[in-house]
């Protein structure tokens, strides 16, 4: 990704056309993803304390199936066109929790559709959560690691 | 005729004696909706794949252009197409059903007066009777190949553009001076790679402008006029962002342009309430505009002699990964009535 340095003329242009650039509503946005993200959150605590209260749940398990519930309505939001609405309205606020994971994933699956199920839905399902998974395993292996060796280093373990 | 550096003068007047305009579902709710001759109300048009709709939005702009001309495949000679989709495959499937003989064109979203360009040059010296020419592209289809699958919910910002999803195809043919009251194309300026520096592919208006400026004044410089000999500029999806900047860039350079005279097809198509961001874009978006709306309202009287500069942004999703700037380029068209 080597950048290329640009001449007086390019840099001249860049500085006329950024005065029309429409400029992110950085503000707004910050507010809209904190109340859509919010909400999503507030909701994966409602299912949480649900399988805690009426299953065998503990606040350490109800992890899994809350996630899971989300995931699966995220989905039923992508295959119903709803998800990529609420995207452009709320950003990072349904980005971030695991429901745009869900939506990543679900709408790589839609689009590959017509290639066929193992190359098409199989090889593409992936294509966006991909390097959130890797990097996801990656650095939570390097924060295990550091943790690991501090406690040895303090003689605990 | 070559005239002055990179211009073209067609003596002989090839007349649009017909066009053909489809379009999608959001295009149908446009501002232009009346202008199209077929509208779906469903992305998919009866199709199993974005990319087979893409290639049916063609075919029956290609259909319709026959029907008003009253003529049939076998009297076209040469079919002149191109969309934005890897190796241009709607395009050449559609030929493939048309069994007309091809000529596939690659030119990003200026495809449409590349097209128009080429063919108004073959029938002026009698390459042929009767050309088809048409650009196309398909949201979806496009979305796709560009950028997010289509119900990713990613936010794009104020700069993006919404991709057109239609196909607009003119009938070109020999002027025997028969026709009145219908579109003949008098001039065409091919317009050289501009590149920049911008690296922004959710905004493409701002790179696009400068082949834009620079196509129009290579233009008024090889046939010696000015903004006034036209009662229209219209550029091809340069949204509010690249309107803008072209406007400012033409103004440096000292050439005026009246605001009033000057539009974009990527403005027009769409109404202001639509969620597209900066305007419409994609390969559809002047070639449905222009053969729809803009040649409608020319019969109308509206317009005597517009200047039409499709703009088209020459990136890959590969060549915007790896780090490299948006060349772009800009072809123009003058046609009267």
């Amino acid at each position: 990704m080597a950048k290329k340095k640009k001449t007086p003329q390019q840099k001249q242009y860049e500085q006329l056309e950024k005065q029309f650039e429409t400029k992110r509503p950085v503000v707004k946005n910050c507010i809209k993803a904190f109340f859509v993200g919010g909400i999503i959150c507030a909701l994966g605590q409602l299912f949480s304390f649900l399988y805690i209260y009426f299953f065998h749940f503990t606040e350490q398990t109800s992890g899994n199936p809350t996630s899971a519930t989300i995931i699966f309505l995220s989905m039923l939001l992508t295959g119903f066109g709803i998800y990529d609405r609420l995207g452009q309205f709320a950003g990072a606020g349904s980005a971030v929790p695991v429901s745009g994971f869900g939506n990543s994933i679900i709408s790589a699956a839609i689009e590959h559709r017509t290639e066929g199920f193992v190359l098409g839905v199989g090889g593409n399902i992936f294509k966006l959560a991909g390097s959130v998974i890797l990097f996801g395993v990656f650095s939570a292996f390097v924060v295990a690691l550091i943790k690991t060796i501090v406690l040895m280093a303090r003689g605990v373990m | 005729m070559l005239k002055g550096k990179q211009s073209w003068i067609f003596e002989n007047k090839p007349v649009i004696q017909s066009t053909g305009v489809s379009g999608g579902p959001f295009e149908g709710n446009g501002n232009l909706a009346k202008d199209f001759d077929v509208l779906h109300e469903d992305l998919w048009m009866g199709k199993t794949s974005y990319e087979q709709a893409h290639r049916v939005l063609l075919e029956e702009a290609a259909q319709t252009a026959l029907q008003k001309s009253g003529r049939t495949a076998e009297d076209i000679q040469f079919l002149l197409a191109g969309d934005l989709i890897n190796q241009i495959t709607p395009s050449s499937f559609a030929a493939r059903d048309l069994k007309i003989p091809y000529f596939g064109l690659f030119g990003a979203c200026s495809t449409s007066m590349e097209g128009l360009a080429l063919s108004s040059f073959i029938v002026n010296y009698n390459g042929a009777k009767n050309i088809l020419t048409g650009a196309s592209s398909h949201n979806a289809a496009v979305e796709k190949q560009f950028r997010y699958p289509t119900e990713y919910g990613g936010q794009k910002p104020p700069t993006a553009q919404w991709t057109v999803t239609g196909a607009g195809v003119a009938l070109l043919t020999e002027n025997d001076g028969t026709y009145r009251n219908t579109p003949y194309t008098t001039a065409a300026t091919i317009g050289k790679v501009m590149d920049m520096g911008l690296i922004d592919p959710f905004n493409m208006g701002g790179a696009m402008a400068p082949a834009a400026a620079d196509t129009i004044q290579a233009h008024f410089n090889d046939l010696g006029v000015d903004a006034s000999h036209y009662d229209l500029i219209v550029t091809g999806d340069l949204g509010k962002i690249g309107r803008d900047s072209v406007m400012a860039l033409l103004k440096e350079k000292g050439i005026y342009t009246d605001e009033n005279k000057f539009k974009d097809c990527g403005l027009l198509v769409y109404k202001s309430d639509q969620p597209v961001q900066s305007g419409g874009s994609g390969a559809g978006c002047s070639a449905t505009v222009l053969y729809g709306h803009l040649l409608n309202e020319m019969k109308k009287g509206t317009y005597k002699r517009i200047l039409v500069v499709a703009t088209g942004a020459l990136l890959s999703p590969l060549t915007v990964q790896q780090g490299e700037s948006i060349p772009c380029i800009a072809h123009a068209v003058s046609i009267e009535i």
